[in-house]
């Protein structure tokens, strides 16, 4: 064998390059043909291990002429360090490999996942009332409340209506069998609960009251003898109509959206005065005039007014100092626009394939 | 009220024709903006075309036909031979004559010409009913001699084309069920003119001055006025109030001369527009007129009156009367009724007329009753009677007590009794044979005095955010007919106009001014208030209980208030004792006690359609007889559980979802019979302060399987009463810390017996555990032969740390029998080996 290139060449002897160099090629091309970690393992020992030609080569080293010695050593300890490298690197990619094959076998189509419980669903009423109930508490009013049973005197009497007013005629009711007769009843309206809130609130009021109503009426697609009424009052020092139109306003606007605007347009109800119905425009036309609006580009929505001073003087607060507005509307109404709702009974049927839609 | 546009259009000038929508539409606005809100505009088509007026020229009879005759009229343009089977018109009289290519109403055949008996008909003499102006098709149609000959008859006033406004009037606007009444707010509004017809304006010339005398001679039944009668006796009529009767005025007026048939076209085709049948002359002109002023009239053939006069009085114990709808009605003591001078009732007062006297083709002297009533007794006579007439629709909500004289006039206007200065028809003196006014008698006893009202400028500016000045104040009340003075600079006084009854005090006037202002040019100013918003502790608890049971998966639903009879027993709860006094449908009567039967009916309505595995709840309130007139009424929030799988343990374990969600300290579970529920899978549920908060288990099967369920069914059922969980201990707000020594674990078994509850035990463990236990869990219930009979193992798993150090050993063999001698105490346990 003919060494070159090397001052240290000894005559006879084989230089490291031409023993180590086909030795190395060979194991690094076990090392990095091995394609699992068992040939890694079997290709990292035959190359580096005890038995290797290249612990046999570091053996012989002790027997190599002493100029050699620092030769041979050097170039021993770089082939290890490039085989061990090599190794290394192999298993790393081994590894990855590894991974990526446990990866693939771990697939999952989650298309294929089976139906589990998932959570019920609040009534379409209930999430209207939220969301109008958030609006008005954003607007400093508080959330009263009233019983359902009432007396004459808090759902009519003390409304400005009494005994023989023709508006208890549109309010037909559903008196109980407890004496005195005619005494108590089903309320018609949420308005007995401004009487409750006059009669025991501190001034200035800002209320608003949610409740279930029941009127003597044949169920059909827009009506239903129970129904859900949101009525507001505001009672406080230098109240106007201005007030009332604004409230209404900023509720509708924040309600349905800054593109919705209303209108007052004159009411009649006994307990305030002036008296007003509020419309907004039409949220399926937009107020160009459509089927749902029948035409006029308004839907009714509600009514509202000043409150009466009669019913101020009937609840003992002085009207010449305090002014209020009252308004109320229907909350299921109000859904049904909102959802397409074609026939109110559905509110009522409790079909969990109707209740799960919302 | 449904207002024909050319009938208010004759009262205001508006200059809108019905063939212009922009217009149309506008007015509607107007409308609406006043508060006479149309709920519909009905577009109507004219008379037809191809009907033209004519005058009769010849009659001759046919050979050979003895039910028709062949006629030949003139059309203006020459003469035209029809063939006309109607016998009611005389040669001169002026007709409808429906040419040949005219498609009548009801047809889809245009007109032919045709041979009948070598007759030619080139066309046909029409009735009020062919042409569609009414449903009297006895004769045919004849008009006003002075009606131009050749005119399309669809070209005369009030046939034309035509708009209804079906208009919502408001229950204070009693003048609004009144064509004047809607003219007078719309010419305010627009500044035009009001024309009332001139009879109304000025009843003078139709009425004369003479309307008899107040007397005190007996009447012709013989008894003498009580203290407080009216009585008013004229020559031929009298007309008399009883005292109590509440009855304010009575008038009369009595027509000679009359002829009943059929009315004008123009008439009978508004009152059809306006919703009202054309019957006769006679009762169309007083509807005509209750249509047009808003007082309701009654005409009484005076010659079938038992003795001609009019007395408003109550009616007698059991007194009877049969109505114009042939019914006969049993009449009360509060009831008003107008009887005969004979005292004979003819009329339940303010509702409808008796049969005895009604108006008949013979009738040729009238008694027409012009009234105002107090309005209560009228709305409750009617409501009795279920007898919503239109008369008792404008007298309960309080017609004008100046009225009657207008409306009087106007139907002698109408029936051609006589004219404005045509003086010999005047009161009795108009030539035989034709219609005229012979005595007008008026009889009042106590009318409401239109008030007049101090109005504040200030507050009428503060209450509207306006600026008006007095004189702009004035200048929108007066065109209503409102009389305005001022008594102060900033001080008015309002004379309120005898129709407006809604008017009495200043408020009223600030509303009118309001509405004639214009609600949309009040300007809208933002209002917050100057508190803070929020729920009230019960609405958090609410929004957060439904949170929760919606988490579980529940379905909210909204069952009935008001339940059937034995609805309640039928799921074995007790109803509330509460029935409504006047139902609808006989399955709404009784007010529930419990959501259970509503809840229970939801779930088998869903069953019904293959829904059946969910889960609903609700919250709503409960009722429940006490003594008094308040019934106790509280609010539930229930849960029932119908998902595969699910029984006492699901409703166990949503109650313990709520109890966690609301951070309630633990509830006692009160092991025993609970109304509708498995009797040995129930529990009531107990605060630490031993107030009941709910109920909790598995529905009675018995009652699962009535609802039309599968039997064996199982279906978990919670429910508890908010206002119990709102005052139930809440766990403190404060926190342990968690250790940060390691956590030990260890299980204990023990066999009990059946009847000794679990947690029984659990809270004893709890106890020997102290402040070292993490958590606690029962993980294993076990029965077996092994264990014996009426005994089970609990295998509970305990969770330990210290706060300050690593639990040892000893200290968790220590800790371990102390748990177990706790178990143990007195029997109750035994550790399992």
């Amino acid at each position: 064998m003919t060494g070159s290139g090397s001052g240290h060449e000894v005559r006879g002897e084989p230089t490291p390059e031409a023993v180590l160099g086909p030795l190395e090629a060979a194991a690094l091309a076990a090392i990095r043909g091995a394609r699992s970690s068992d040939e890694l393992a079997a290709a990292a020992a035959d190359a580096l291990g005890r038995r290797s030609t290249l612990a046999e080569e570091q053996r012989r080293l002790a027997g190599r002429p002493p100029a050699a010695r620092p030769i041979w050593g050097r170039a021993l300890q770089e082939v290890r360090a490039r085989l061990e490298g090599a190794v290394a690197a192999a298993t790393a990619l081994l590894e990855e490999a590894e991974r990526q094959r446990r990866l693939a076998a771990d697939r999952l189509d989650l298309t294929e996942v089976l139906p589990a419980p998932t959570a019920g669903h609040l009534h379409v009423v209930t999430q209207t009332l939220q969301v109008l109930e958030d609006v008005f508490l954003g607007m400093g009013f508080a959330i009263a409340e009233g019983p359902e049973v009432e007396d004459d005197w808090h759902n009519f009497t003390a409304l400005n209506t009494p005994p023989g007013h023709p508006a208890r005629d549109a309010q037909d009711s559903f008196y109980l069998d407890v004496e005195p007769a005619g005494s108590m009843l089903l309320r018609t309206q949420t308005s007995p609960v401004q009487i409750r809130l006059m009669e025991s609130s501190p001034l200035p009021i800002y209320a608003v009251v949610p409740g279930r109503v029941y009127r003597r009426d044949t169920a059909d697609a827009s009506h239903l003898p129970s129904f859900h009424q949101l009525e507001g009052l505001v009672v406080d020092r230098g109240i106007g109509f201005p007030d009332l139109a604004g409230t209404i306003e900023t509720f509708t606007t924040a309600y349905f959206g800054p593109g919705v605007r209303s209108r007052l347009r004159p009411g009649f109800f006994p307990f305030t005065e002036p008296s007003a119905e509020f419309d907004i425009t039409c949220t399926v036309c937009g107020g160009e005039g459509c089927r749902t609006c029948r035409g006029v580009g308004w839907l009714e929505m509600g009514g509202c007014g000043l409150v009466d001073p009669a019913v101020f003087e009937l609840v003992g607060i002085d009207p010449e100092i305090w002014s209020g507005f009252a308004f109320g509307f229907g909350l299921d109404r109000l859904a049904a626009m909102r959802w397409g709702i074609p026939d109110v009974r559905l509110l009522m049927e409790n079909d969990v394939r109707f209740l799960a839609q919302f | 009220m449904r207002v024909p546009l050319s009938w208010l259009d004759e009262l205001v000038e508006l200059d809108a024709s019905p063939a212009d929508p922009a217009r149309v539409a506008e007015l509607a606005a107007t409308f609406a903006d006043l508060g006479l809100v149309p709920e519909a505009v009905e577009a109507v088509p004219g008379a037809l075309e191809g009907v033209v007026v004519a005058r009769v020229e010849a009659i001759s009879p046919i050979e050979g036909a003895d039910r028709i005759r062949a006629v030949v009229v003139d059309a203006g343009s020459g003469p035209v031979e029809v063939v006309c089977g109607a016998w009611n018109f005389a040669e001169g009289d002026v007709v409808a004559l429906a040419t040949v290519g005219t498609t009548l109403p009801g047809s889809t055949e245009p007109l032919r010409r045709r041979k009948m008996r070598g007759a030619t008909s080139s066309g046909m003499l029409c009735s009020a009913a062919e042409l569609g102006f009414s449903t009297d098709g006895a004769g045919i149609l004849l008009l006003d001699p002075a009606t131009p000959v050749g005119a399309p008859l669809g070209e005369l006033p009030g046939l034309g084309p035509d708009v209804v406004f079906d208009l919502e009037i408001q229950a204070n606007r009693p003048d609004c069920l009144s064509v004047v009444g809607v003219a007078r707010d719309l010419a305010a509004r627009v500044g035009a003119r009001l024309r009332p017809p001139a009879a109304v304006a000025d009843p003078t010339p139709w009425l004369g001055e003479r309307e008899g005398a107040p007397s005190a001679r007996p009447g012709p039944d013989g008894a003498a006025p009580a203290p407080g009668d009216v009585r008013v006796m004229g020559a031929i009529a009298s007309v008399g109030i009883e005292a109590g009767a509440p009855c304010g005025r009575l008038d009369g007026l009595v027509l000679e001369g009359i002829r009943v048939g059929t009315s004008a076209p123009v008439v009978a085709r508004r009152l059809s527009l306006a919703g009202m049948r054309p019957r006769n002359s006679v009762v169309d002109a007083s509807n005509y007129v209750m249509l047009e002023t808003g007082q309701p009239t009654h005409p009484y053939d005076l010659d079938r009156l038992g003795a001609p006069g009019l007395v408003a009085r109550r009616a007698r114990p059991d007194e009877r009367l049969v109505t114009l709808d042939g019914v006969e009605r049993l009449l009360e003591e509060t009831d008003c009724v107008i009887a005969d001078a004979s005292g004979a009732a003819v009329g339940i007062a303010g509702v409808m007329g008796g049969e005895s006297s009604e108006i008949v083709a013979e009738t040729s002297r009238v008694l027409v009753e012009a009234a105002w009533f107090e309005p209560l007794p009228i709305a409750q006579t009617a409501r009795r009677l279920g007898l919503r007439t239109e008369a008792s629709a404008r007298f309960e909500k309080g017609c004008d007590p100046e009225g009657a004289s207008g409306a009087l006039a106007r139907i002698a206007e109408l029936l051609g009794a006589s004219r404005p200065g045509e003086e010999s028809a005047v009161v009795g003196e108009g030539p035989p044979g034709m219609p005229a006014v012979r005595e007008r008698l008026s009889a009042v006893s106590v009318l409401p005095a239109p008030p007049s009202v101090a109005v504040r400028v200030q507050r009428v500016n503060e209450l509207l955010g306006t600026a008006l000045e007095p004189d702009a104040i004035a200048q929108l009340l007066e065109p209503m007919g409102f009389g305005v003075g001022h008594e102060a600079p900033e001080r008015l006084v309002v004379e309120v106009p005898s129709w407006r009854p809604d008017c009495a005090r200043e408020i009223d006037i600030v509303e009118e001014v309001a509405r004639q202002y214009g609600y949309g040019r009040i300007v809208a100013r933002p209002r917050r208030s100057p508190g803070v918003g929020a729920r009230t502790p019960l609405q958090v608890l609410r929004w957060q209980v439904r949170r929760l049971l919606a988490g579980l998966g529940a379905d909210e639903a909204w069952t009935a208030t008001l339940l059937a009879p034995g609805a309640h027993l039928a799921v074995g709860v007790e109803g509330s004792g509460l029935a409504v006094a006047n139902p609808m449908v006989a399955e709404e009567v009784e007010l529930r006690s419990s959501l259970l039967p509503g809840l229970l009916g939801a779930l088998a309505r869903n069953v019904t359609r293959q829904e059946d595995a969910l889960r609903l709840f609700e919250i709503g309130r409960v009722f429940r007889r006490q003594d008094g007139p308040w019934p106790a009424e509280s609010e539930f929030a229930a849960l029932l559980l119908a998902w595969p799988g699910d029984d006492a343990r699901a409703a166990v374990q949503a109650w313990r979802t709520l109890e966690g969600g609301l951070r309630l300290q633990p509830v006692l579970f009160e092991a025993s019979a609970v109304d509708g529920l498995h009797p040995g899978r129930s529990a009531r549920l107990r605060d630490q302060a031993g107030c009941l908060v709910g109920v909790v288990g598995e529905l009675d099967p018995a009652h699962v399987a009535e609802a039309g369920l599968v039997a064996g069914r199982r279906i978990g059922w919670l429910a508890v009463d908010l206002a119990a969980l709102l005052a139930a201990p809440k766990k403190p707000e404060s926190v342990v810390v968690p250790s940060r020594f390691p956590t030990a674990e260890f299980d204990l078994a023990f066999v009990v017996d059946d009847e000794t509850p679990a947690a029984v035990v659990e809270e004893r463990l709890r106890g020997a555990a102290g402040a070292l236990l993490v958590h606690i869990a029962l993980f294993d219930v076990f029965r077996g032969p092994s264990l014996g009979e009426g005994r089970r193992s609990l295998a509970w798993r305990l969770r330990v740390a210290a706060p300050d150090r690593t639990l040892g050993e000893e200290d968790l063999a220590q800790l371990r029998s102390r748990c177990v001698a706790a178990a143990e105490a007195g029997g109750l346990a035994t550790l399992r080996s």
